[in-house]
């Protein structure tokens, strides 16, 4: 029986999901466009140089939060659904969670595009990393914090169910999905409570006048705190997908389920205590705490590397059952003409090449050379922009019939999307790298400087090629982005299927959970672990900046945007 | 737990790596003595006026010890380096530089493409580089990090002259 016939109200809550992740995926993928052509000065008609920046907050806050978020709730409630096989305690908090978020975001929306609206009374061009002392209108602040506090009820719903199970099923191994969804919430409980006191005890006051200055140093390292867990947050739905789905696309099954517990186990020990290293050139900030920093970053490689080899692995015996032959050529029996297994593959080798500049990126001295160039959104477009929008979408193409039992429309345009979106990334991606390594830099509307009469030289390559590669890029990741949404607009509106084709069980690991140690599903103890780590690695330093200057200074008055 | 052959290598591997890596930063900052952005004190960014180096910003060269070096007092603010944008720094080659960034209002940065200078600017830190420049030419000032409407506009420039002129122009004073 297909998931949708089985849990309609809960397929229903993942299409709801879907449709706001969609909504913004499509919105930010827009201004992405605008955002390549306008840069590399390629075509500059949309909006000024001075209202660039209100499309590149809404693109990060689009893109970055809502999709990414939306997509993850409505993927977790299928996955928590399917694999406990059971219903969520209370559908009235499943309700209450998606329109806490729904709002939320809207506020936030409502905030940024005031920037380009001028009927609108309010303005946010703070960047989706908001630091202060630039100041949002109260509305964004207002909406984040509902945002992430609907996160919050969902984690809520999702361990509610699981307890629930728990019960029932005393002594039994957490299903692995489960184990995954639960693994990732506690490190987004941990993690985002940095964010959540950066906004709810200093930005929302001082931007509503209660309070006169806030500390700028001390703020952005909130935000940090939670600032690198969050792109794990972004990850580990397309990491659930690769475990759990792939194998199976590829005709096999999974390698090992308990390394898989093992490198999400890892995740929730090792995504928070690193966000130093996104402040490895901020002033302030001993080199001792970004050396901690660093090291942990490093050995958040290990997870990374571990799923490389369970990934291939997997695929490897997909291929060989069929048929699959030699040390290389089973590469020519995988399902090449299939969409959620195209897009996957392409995903996760371009996170391979993402992965590679993410260790230069957490090098402590080799930084200086990339930090905040156009390397490091060349970098994360590979990560989040492909990793997981990819993957994202080409879990859609085999999830959203089984949760609306409609057949996938348009099935050559949907195989084709993976395919463009892997050559525009290309394309866009590696000339962002190697402008990048030219100090090109990033976040800005002309990275030209007529005035100023400064060069770029291009270590290899000319800086007019590497734009033109951008905006080429830029144009084929937006059609791409097209076909995915038009595919599963058609989908949507098309009448149920008598039957879908496709198949949703997932077959059993080669490797089961129970030749796993229990202390693996232990999560009350994984959790105590992670929280001592992160005591480690932020007490001392926080203690540090208030101690010393105080909760609010070296402070600053806001200054409107 | 079972674990394929091939996975314990590709895991002994993936952990050599990790801890090579960690070992080279480590051995650039002890051995090789690369300096990096630490903690160089705090002011007052709405009271900069008055301090007694950022009220005045610039150039100064300093003798230590028989050594002559330069140090460089820049405000940023939305959209400007002060010095820098409307006049160039001026400072010597093959000399020890080093910059003292702050600004006046929001986050920006400091970053000379080309060289290995690239840092944060937080209001109410003090950021501090030190660099020696090898060669006698310009090198473009850039703020790297968002700061308002006009952030793209915000660059400026340091001319590196050579060292006999510097301090020469300096002596005759």
């Amino acid at each position: 029986m297909t998931f949708v016939d089985e849990y309609p109200r809960q397929a229903r809550i993942v299409r709801w999901n879907f449709a706001v992740a969609f909504g913004a995926l499509a919105i930010g993928g827009f201004f992405g466009l605008v955002q390549a052509l306008h840069r590399t000065g390629a075509f500059r008609g949309f909006v000024s140089s001075a209202d660039y920046y209100s499309v590149l907050t809404a693109h990060g806050v689009l893109l970055a939060l809502v999709f990414t978020t939306f997509f993850l709730a409505g993927l977790f409630t299928w996955g928590v659904t399917r694999s406990l096989d059971r219903r969520p305690v209370d559908y009235r908090l499943t309700v209450g969670w998606f329109a806490t978020m729904s709002l939320g975001a809207v506020m936030a929306a409502v905030a940024i595009f005031g920037g380009l609206v001028p009927q609108i009374p309010a303005e946010a061009d703070v960047l989706y990393t908001f630091y202060a002392p630039m100041a949002a209108h109260p509305l964004f602040y207002a909406g984040l914090a509902l945002f992430v506090v609907g996160s919050w009820l969902a984690g809520l719903d999702w361990f509610r169910t699981y307890r629930a199970w728990r019960r029932d099923n005393p002594g039994e191994r957490i299903p692995l999905q489960t184990f995954m969804v639960l693994t990732t919430m506690v490190m987004w409980y941990l993690s985002s409570v940095g964010v959540a006191v950066e906004v709810l005890f200093f930005l929302l006051p001082w931007s509503l006048g209660l309070i006169p200055r806030v500390d700028p140093l001390l703020t952005r390292t909130l935000f940090w705190y939670f600032g690198h867990a969050v792109v794990y947050f972004w990850l580990l739905p397309a990491y659930l997908a690769w475990y759990t789905v792939l194998p199976k696309l590829s005709g096999g099954r999974l390698f090992s389920d308990p390394l898989a517990r093992v490198v999400f186990l890892l995740f929730l020990l090792l995504s928070t205590p690193v966000g130093f290293h996104h402040q490895y050139l901020d002033p302030g900030v001993p080199e001792g705490y970004k050396f901690l920093a660093m090291s942990n970053t490093m050995f958040l490689l290990l997870p990374s590397l571990l799923t490389a080899f369970t990934v291939v692995a997997s695929i490897e015996h997909g291929a060989r059952q069929r048929g699959g032959e030699g040390r290389l050529a089973w590469l020519k029996s995988l399902p090449w003409d299939s969409p959620p297994f195209v897009g996957m593959v392409l995903a996760g080798l371009m996170f391979a090449a993402g992965g590679f500049s993410g260790m230069i990126n957490a090098g402590m001295n080799i930084n200086y050379l990339i930090h905040n160039t156009i390397w490091v959104p060349g970098h994360f477009h590979l990560t989040v922009g492909t990793a997981t929008a990819l993957t994202a979408m080409a879990t859609t193409y085999w999830l959203f019939p089984q949760v609306s039992g409609k057949r996938l429309r348009h099935k050559t345009l949907a195989l084709i999307q993976p395919y463009l979106w892997f050559l525009g990334m290309t394309l866009m991606s590696n000339a962002m790298h190697r402008a990048g390594l030219a100090g090109v830099p990033r976040r800005t509307a002309e990275p030209q400087y007529p005035d100023a009469g400064i060069t770029f030289e291009g270590v290899v390559g000319t800086i007019g090629e590497m734009r033109t590669q951008i905006a080429i890029g830029g144009v084929l990741l937006f059609v791409s982005l097209c076909l995915f949404l038009y595919v599963v607009l058609t989908t949507w509106l098309a009448d149920r299927s008598p039957t879908i084709d496709v198949n949703g069980t997932i077959p059993e690991p080669l490797s089961g959970a129970e030749g796993g140690p229990r202390v693996l599903d232990n999560l009350r103890l994984w959790t105590a672990i992670a929280v001592a780590l992160v005591l480690v690695a932020y007490g001392i330093p926080l203690a540090d900046m208030v101690l010393t200057e105080g909760l609010f200074g070296p402070g600053s008055a806001p200054i409107p945007v | 737990m079972e674990i394929h052959r091939f996975e314990t290598l590709w895991t002994a591997a993936s952990l050599v790596l990790i801890v090579a890596f960690i070992g080279t930063v480590t051995y650039g900052a002890v051995v090789a003595g690369v300096a990096m952005v630490g903690d160089s004190g705090t002011v007052d960014a709405n009271a900069l006026d008055s301090h007694p180096e950022f009220g005045d910003p610039g150039v100064r060269s300093v003798t230590e010890d028989g050594e002559r070096r330069a140090d460089v007092y820049v405000v940023a603010k939305q959209f400007l380096f002060d010095p820098g944008t409307s006049s160039p720094i001026r400072v010597p080659a093959d000399t020890e530089v080093t910059f003292h960034v702050t600004s006046s209002d929001v986050t920006h940065g400091f970053a000379l493409p080309g060289t290995n200078v690239n840092t944060m600017v937080i209001p109410g830190q003090v950021t501090e580089v030190t660099v020696e420049f090898e060669e006698t030419r310009e090198y473009g000032i850039v703020c790297h990090e968002y700061c308002g409407a006009g952030h793209h506009d915000m660059a400026g420039t340091v001319q590196v002259v050579p060292r006999s002129q510097f301090f020469g122009e300096e002596d005759e004073q």
